[in-house]
């Protein structure tokens, strides 16, 4: 009991000194088990992020373009690489978090479950759901545990750059012919509300925040963070000469930020139980695409297996 | 320009373009999340090599480096047939690439030694890419080869699907002739000799053989192509065919 508690005042004193905790650091069971949620819903929706914009790697416009999404795409497949490892730094490997993955055990950021139909839409994302990302994870730089905070500065850099991609695509649309206009407007409609969904439900609906708080995972409540991105993003908006599809957003002059209106929840949470327009593709490509590459990791261990044989028999030898 | 030297751009920068293309199809589908990110790596790499060609081109004649990908036919590529084979699974995809690679870096070689400057230097800063391409597709055709009994029936099957594409690469075309003549490379007939000693070398470290078949399936470098190249190209010009002339 004592013992424990020492710990855990130990460990509390560092959280509230804003050190870092390392892997082999103690820690409360609780704080290991939402990390290991968070990290690998945050790295599962780096994979399943890769398939809605893969959708128009073959088919990008022009060469830059598809050398310039190719790339981002890689670079989600790098974010969930480096989340994985931070979330291995905690007991679990990455076997068994890609089969809570493809068991639908554990969930990933719903916004890609929505279909990616035009051009524009590598835009938006890029401008809009990069843009959330980062909103949600620069705080996450600062994360009381180091492992994941480190993977986050890098993972960062990288959003923003994408962020700024996206937002050129938009550009060029909006400087387009008009059909190109009407692609960029569409694509805002439809890539606007998911985007506001990304940060997670009203502080008032919210489960895991308090703790989280206190324990320095979480440093800024969902409605916060939703309300920075917005007065962010509609100057952008305004820039490009586009139209936000609220029409109840609104200058608040006193609090010096926009009103905007109510977030459609019933769709959140229907997309999140799984009914939303892509879930099942998603999670079918991440199946399969793991399933046929089964022969080759097994090929792949057996070679190594060999190779480890043969030379511990040279050695002997 | 003359018109052989196009040609003979064309017929390199075509090879890159839809072998990039065919594996950019892997991206987010890969067997593994490290694979995944390194076929994605070649993808970016061949890519980037046919843009500095099709720029070549562009500059002479006044185009812009899109027209030559997106607004060719079918008939107006010149790529080989084995580049544009759909990848099927990632046995196909190592041995088409390891078949590939082996082609394209010796090739690079010879352009980098050749008197034609522009191409040369081009030649060279691929090379380097091309490098690990090879040791890449080497390693895995190994690998996989050499790995179970189940990835050893795949890779020999693989292999004897491939293996009637992969001679063409080496039968000079009138642009490889006159590339020859007037800039003393590439040799075709002379690279087949190192490449086909080191791909066979690879091939018996992975357990694997070279089918006694003799079939040589050719005809890309004509413009002749597989029925497979239309759909690619219906794909990869969808936008620029369906927008005409706008700004991306
Ligand atoms: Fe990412
Ligand atoms: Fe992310
Ligand atoms: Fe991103």
């Amino acid at each position: 009991m004592t013992q424990v508690s020492s710990l855990e005042d130990r460990f509390l004193q560092i959280i509230d000194a804003d050190e870092k905790i390392e892997p082999k650091d103690w820690m409360p069971e609780e704080y290991r088990k939402t990390l290991i949620r968070q990290i690998s819903q945050h790295a599962h929706s780096e994979i399943v992020g890769m398939l809605p914009e893969g959708n128009w790697i073959t088919r990008a416009p022009s060469l830059k373009r598809k050398l310039a999404l190719l790339a981002k795409v890689q670079d989600e497949a790098g974010h969930g690489l480096y989340l994985y490892s931070a979330c291995e730094t905690l007991g679990i490997d990455r076997s068994t978090l890609l089969d809570q993955l493809h068991t639908g055990k554990a969930k990933y950021s719903s916004i890609f479950n929505y279909p990616t139909i035009t051009w524009a839409d590598m835009g938006a994302i890029g401008w809009l759901v990069d843009g959330a990302a980062i909103m949600n994870q620069v705080p996450l730089c600062r994360c009381s545990y180091g492992p994941y905070a480190r993977a986050m500065v890098r993972v960062c850099k990288e959003e923003s750059f994408h962020q700024r991609q996206g937002y050129e695509i938009m550009t060029v649309l909006c400087k387009g012919s008009e059909e190109q206009k009407v692609m960029a407007q569409d694509a805002l409609n439809r890539w606007w509300w998911p985007s506001l969904m990304m940060f997670g439900p009203n502080d008032a609906d919210s489960t895991h925040s308090e703790l989280s708080m206190r324990w320095k995972i979480k440093r800024f409540s969902n409605d916060e963070l939703r309300q920075r991105f917005v007065d962010m993003t509609v100057p952008q908006a305004e820039l490009l000469g586009l139209t936000i599809p609220d029409k109840d957003l609104k200058y608040n002059e006193a609090k010096k930020g926009y009103d905007f209106g109510t977030i459609n929840w019933d769709e959140f949470w229907e997309v999140v139980k799984g009914n939303g327009p892509c879930n099942e593709e998603r999670l079918r490509a991440r199946v399969e695409a793991h399933d046929k590459g089964q022969w080759v990791r097994d090929a792949a261990a057996a070679y190594a297996r060999k190779q480890k044989e043969k030379s511990s028999l040279s050695k002997t030898a | 320009m003359e018109a052989a030297r196009k040609k003979f751009i064309l017929q390199w920068a075509d090879n890159s373009m839809i072998l990039g293309q065919r594996l950019s199809e892997w991206c987010g589908h890969g067997p593994v999340l490290e694979q995944d990110i390194a076929i994605t790596n070649i993808a970016l790499d061949l890519i980037g090599e046919a843009r500095y060609l099709y720029q070549i081109l562009a500059v002479e004649e006044g185009k812009s480096e899109d027209d030559y990908p997106f607004m060719r036919k079918e008939a107006e590529f010149y790529n080989l047939l084995l580049v544009e084979q759909p990848n099927e699974d990632w046995a196909y995809t190592i041995v088409r690439q390891c078949i590939y690679d082996h082609f394209h870096y010796h090739f690079l070689a010879a352009v980098s030694r050749s008197k034609d400057e522009e191409l040369a230097a081009i030649a060279v800063k691929s090379l380097k890419e091309v490098r690990y391409h090879l040791k890449f597709s080497s390693e895995w055709l190994i690998r996989l080869g050499d790995g179970t009994e189940e990835s050893h029936q795949k890779m020999q099957n693989a292999l004897n699907v491939m293996a009637k594409f992969a001679s063409e690469a080496f039968l000079s075309s009138e642009a490889d002739l006159w590339m020859l003549e007037n800039c003393g490379e590439p040799d075709l007939a002379k690279l087949k000799e190192t490449a086909d000693k080191d791909l066979l070398e690879v091939i018996r470290e992975a357990t694997l053989s070279w089918p006694n078949q003799q079939t040589v399936r050719r005809g890309g470098k004509a413009g002749i192509h597989s029925e497979h190249l239309g759909y690619l190209l219906a794909t990869m010009q969808y936008m620029q065919r369906t927008y005409p002339g706008m700004e991306w």
